[in-house]
């Protein structure tokens, strides 16, 4: 049985859920007990008390590192990171401990903790509330890195993460919070490590994540209107990557676009196009063509935040790139 | 029942104490021949604040340690011989060769791991400490760290969460007076680290670090309190180090100059047990100490490499 919910909500009902079903689970973040600033936590501290819905100071590394040895102690957390940006603050703790504790320790302990990271553009918040970082994240070895775009699979992920042995940084953008879909009513997980094809077409793949895979499927919508049979890949797991999913598309369509809000330089967009190169560059018939923001910080004004963020027509544009003769 | 943790200490300190004191001479010989590797940092001449607080702690308890972890891990109970696997890179490490001196792990004597990030373990002990205090269990964490610690971020950030929430966390702060290579006071103008804790409400001591028979009971008095509900305790122990910041480093030979028999905690309490009139319960310890860690050492370099597969796994669960 399904119903229609906000993607915030598949988020709440998931956390809900899962500290029901695990008394290990546990949250950690600022402002958890009042919901945040989104409301994805609203609610739980009336349901399970301050000792699983805790409240921190603005103490982002201390933070992120408390979860991490509450995690070598057997716990589950979930420590939600307000901002994105924020995440620069506890970066020690999550690439240098979190991240490499198992390997470092040759599995005598693991980091089972998720990592909400709310993030991406809309409402001009400018350039030290809107970061895209998930390229920070697919470098560090160790870490494993979700970014659902649909509601389905904010809380099949979300689901995932918790569930999962190692540390699970959940990137959640907050221009889909209020966006609207099908919600399972018993939250099964989605396995990390596997994209969906959210669009079948031949011509072109576009791979997007996050917020990109709507700009994406609008620009396959319009372009289906010219006879262009845009295939549209959720990457859904950016660590690690389902290369079986993109290599098989792009076999077929032998055209590829990658889309992401993050700055193209050195992005995920180059990991991807650096995969497909690697295993099937023979089956491209046109180079791969990256979408992504310039190399600029977020600009806060609207009208210039609309400029920054990949939009329909950028996706259009890259898609016909990939079809000229050449 | 609440245990108390035990205040005395006796020739089987001692004894521990030779132990690090014998492994970490050993491994600075090994490493002068070329037989170990890596970044060591020696804790020779502070032996007294490892042992003192790990033998007034329960196997259940948890000990995070920072870069100059082996006293810490050998007084927690580790094996010296797996220890010595650990530093040669070797498939019998703890870590089977892939942590190395500074991130040692033994967590099934409760040494849970070590950290190369200065105050980096500190967070880590306060989650074990959350975890504790939330499921009602009584186990105890302590995180030990250098001076140079208390001029990071992450150590104040700590101490203010411990005092807030109260955690069950002792905090030992082995002050030897050099952050890396730099005295403390090129580096802060608080000479008592004590004080920070104490601005956070933190119940503090500063003491002799290298008189074990004043550690002991102040570790014990502090894990007591820790257990019992009491909340967060901070430990400066102020302590000597004979050997410079890591083996080879510049600085070597200052440690060497500075070295004085009379701050040498294990000629101190040697002291201690002769007037105590147990001389004879301390005859051949150093020897029998040194004879085994010989042997450890001895077949941790017989041990072999890691797999070539090894490189890749642990790096996430296995399937």
């Amino acid at each position: 049985m399904t119903k229609t919910i906000r993607y915030i909500d598949a988020i709440s009902s998931v956390l809900r859920q899962e500290l029901e079903r695990d008394d290990d689970v546990f949250i950690l973040g600022e402002d958890v007990s009042y919901g945040g600033p989104f409301g994805a936590t609203a609610g739980l501290s009336a349901s399970f008390g301050p000792t699983r819905v805790i409240d921190t100071p603005i103490s982002e590394g201390a933070v992120m590192g408390l979860a991490v040895g509450a995690a070598l102690s057997g716990r589950r957390p979930i420590v939600e990171v307000m901002f994105a940006d924020f995440v620069t603050l506890a970066m020690d703790q999550l690439v240098n401990h979190a991240a490499k504790i198992r390997y470092m320790t040759d599995g005598q302990l693991s980091v089972p903790m998720t990592i909400r990271v709310q993030g991406g553009v809309g409402g001009g918040f400018g350039a030290q509330h809107s970061q895209s970082l998930e390229a920070w994240f697919l470098h560090v070895p160790g870490l494993k890195v979700v970014a659902p775009s649909s509601v389905k699979d904010a809380a099949g992920l979300l689901v995932a993460a918790i569930r999962d042995d190692d540390p699970v940084v959940y990137l959640e953008h907050r221009g889909l919070y209020w966006t609207k879909g099908l919600g399972a009513s018993d939250e099964t997980p989605t396995p990390i490590g596997t994209a969906a094809v959210v669009r079948s077409g031949s011509d072109v793949t576009v791979v997007a994540v996050s917020r990109m895979v709507g700009v994406a499927v609008s620009a396959a919508e319009k372009l289906a209107e010219d006879d262009i049979d845009v295939e549209v890949l959720d990457l859904r797991s950016v660590a690690p990557i389902d290369w079986a999913t993109i290599d098989e598309s792009v076999r077929r369509t032998r055209r590829l676009v990658v889309v992401h809000e993050a700055v193209v330089t050195g992005g995920l967009g180059a990991e991807l196009v650096a995969g497909v190169h690697a295993t099937a560059f023979e089956a491209l018939i046109s180079p791969a063509v990256r979408v992504g923001a310039p190399s600029t910080p977020v600009p806060a004004s609207p009208f210039l935040e609309c400029l920054y963020a990949p939009d329909t027509d950028d996706v259009i544009a890259a898609v016909l790139e990939t079809l000229h003769e050449r | 029942m609440v245990v108390t943790a035990p205040a005395q200490s006796g020739p089987e300190d001692l004894e521990m104490m030779w132990r690090i004191r014998a492994f970490e001479e050993k491994a600075s010989e090994l490493f002068a021949r070329g037989k170990i590797s890596g970044l060591l940092h020696l804790a020779i001449g502070q032996e007294a604040t490892a042992v003192g607080v790990c033998g007034a702690l329960q196997p259940t308890d948890r000990v995070f340690s920072g870069h100059r972890p082996h006293g810490h891990a050998i007084a927690k109970g580790a094996e010296t011989g797996r220890l010595f696997a650990e530093l040669a890179g070797r498939r019998t490490g703890y870590c089977g060769g892939k942590g190395g001196s500074m991130h040692l792990a033994a967590p099934e004597v409760g040494f849970v791991t070590a950290t190369g990030i200065v105050a980096g373990n500190l967070p880590l002990a306060l989650g074990a400490a959350l975890s504790s205090k939330c499921r009602g269990e009584s186990d105890v964490a302590v995180a030990f760290f250098g001076d140079g610690a208390a001029q990071t971020g992450l150590f104040h950030e700590c101490l203010n969460l411990a005092s807030l929430w109260q955690l069950p966390v002792v905090l030992v702060c082995e002050n030897n007076g050099f952050a890396e290579f730099s005295p403390l006071s090129a580096h802060t103008v608080v000479e008592r680290l004590a004080d920070h804790a104490d601005t956070y409400g933190i119940p503090t001591e500063t003491i002799d670090g290298n008189d074990l028979t004043v550690v002991r009971p102040a570790a014990a008095a502090a894990i007591d309190r820790a257990r019992n509900g009491g909340g967060p305790s901070f430990l400066e122990c102020l302590t000597h180090r004979l050997r410079g910041h890591y083996e080879g480093d510049p600085t070597l030979k200052r440690g060497a100059a500075a070295r004085d028999e009379a701050k040498d905690p294990i000629q101190r309490f040697t002291r201690f047990l002769h007037d105590a009139a147990r001389s004879a319960e301390l005859e051949g310890i150093e020897v029998r100490v040194r004879a085994e860690v010989e042997q450890a050492a001895e077949e941790a370099l017989a041990a072999p490499w890691p797999e070539r597969d090894d490189l890749l796994t642990n790096v996430v669960a296995q399937p």
